[in-house]
């Protein structure tokens, strides 16, 4: 059942797991765990370089750690309130992955959220920001609470892909309402099955991974559930399988749920009652 | 002249152009991106674009994220 690769806007990967680069405790970490998931997409953020006063040592970059010929990029929008900021970081995202050559130049994780507390999307700034983005020539893969309804606002404005949430950021909550997820993965498919749908945000470890690759998600994207893990190179090896194992169940096809027991083994033949000798 | 450059007020040579300031600061121009007063500097013109008075600089690279 090997599938060939899938493809998001115009880019075409194996690996349908994304992983994030935040929380590491070191880049070296980072690394190991990039490498463990087996991901070909990572994300990164944009922010204000430090400057450091004349003469003294820039601190570690993320770019001295993450291997530009290997992995695609993907750019995030993340703290960003307004559609403003969002749209104005990813063009600076675009700006300097253009420079550095890497392919992820044409696409950006637009976020644009509502509050600190819950890091929710802004729905109304989220779908001005993808409108505005989409003019502006870039892939936008457009992060969504789990409505059905927007999800399928978005999807009609240009978005490339859309991005549900399973929980809050980093939560660890997993996928809080999987019938939720079914309706936006039928509404944005309908009619066009292979269009990109990427269960994003709180994954808290691997069985959650494989339930939205059960329901039907092209792929996962998840940070702090292997950043936070005890043993996060370990959890990155896990969620690799997971994506696998959840891919194949979707393709597979689950039982569907019973009320009552089906035997496995048959009920014919059994030694009950026992026969007693004439 | 005076400038604010990422949400400091700095101080920078008159007349100092895109490329003269990351020169000045340390910075490998293809690790970052520039706006001045909001707009994109393009990269291929960071040689000739010259900063002015009162402009509002931002020098923005990655870090991780999720």
């Amino acid at each position: 059942m090997a599938e060939n690769g899938y493809r998001v806007g115009s880019f075409e990967f194996s690996s349908r797991l994304f992983v994030g680069t935040g929380k590491y405790d070191s880049f070296g970490l980072m690394k190991e765990c990039l490498e463990a998931s087996d991901t070909q997409v990572v994300t990164v953020a944009i922010r204000r370089d430090v400057l450091t006063p004349d003469g003294e040592a820039k601190p570690e970059s993320i770019l001295d750690h993450l291997d530009m010929q290997r992995y695609t990029v993907l750019p995030n929008t993340a703290g960003c309130f307004t559609a403003k900021d969002a749209i104005r970081s990813a063009r600076l995202s675009r700006e300097l992955l253009d420079g550095l050559g890497n392919p992820g130049a044409n696409w950006v994780k637009l976020e644009v959220l509502a509050d600190k507390k819950t890091l929710l999307p802004d729905p109304i700034g989220t779908l001005e920001a993808t409108e505005a983005l989409v003019k502006d020539d870039l892939e936008v893969l457009t992060y969504s609470t789990d409505d059905p309804i927007l999800c399928k606002r978005l999807k009609d404005a240009g978005a490339t892909s859309v991005m549900p949430l399973g929980s809050p950021i980093g939560s660890g909550q997993g996928i809080l309402n999987p019938a939720n997820i079914q309706l936006c993965l039928e509404y944005l498919k309908e009619g066009d099955p292979d269009y990109p749908v990427i269960v994003d945000a709180g994954v808290g470890t691997a069985s959650d991974v494989a339930i939205a690759m059960e329901l039907g998600a092209d792929g996962v994207l998840l940070n702090t559930g292997i950043a936070g893990a005890k043993n996060p190179i370990g959890m990155a090896r896990a969620m690799a399988h997971a994506v696998e194992a959840g891919r194949l169940a979707f393709l597979s096809g689950r039982i569907p749920r019973k009320r009552y027991a089906s035997a496995s083994s048959p009920l014919e033949g059994t030694f009950t009652p026992t026969t007693q000798p004439v | 002249m005076r400038v604010v450059l990422n949400g400091h007020k700095e101080i920078v040579p008159d007349g100092i152009t895109v490329s003269g300031l990351l020169d000045q600061r340390g910075i490998e121009p293809i690790r970052v991106a520039v706006e001045i007063n909001e707009d994109i500097v393009r990269r291929r013109t960071f040689d000739e674009t010259v900063i002015h008075e009162g402009d509002c600089i931002e020098i923005a690279t990655f870090v991780g994220g999720g």
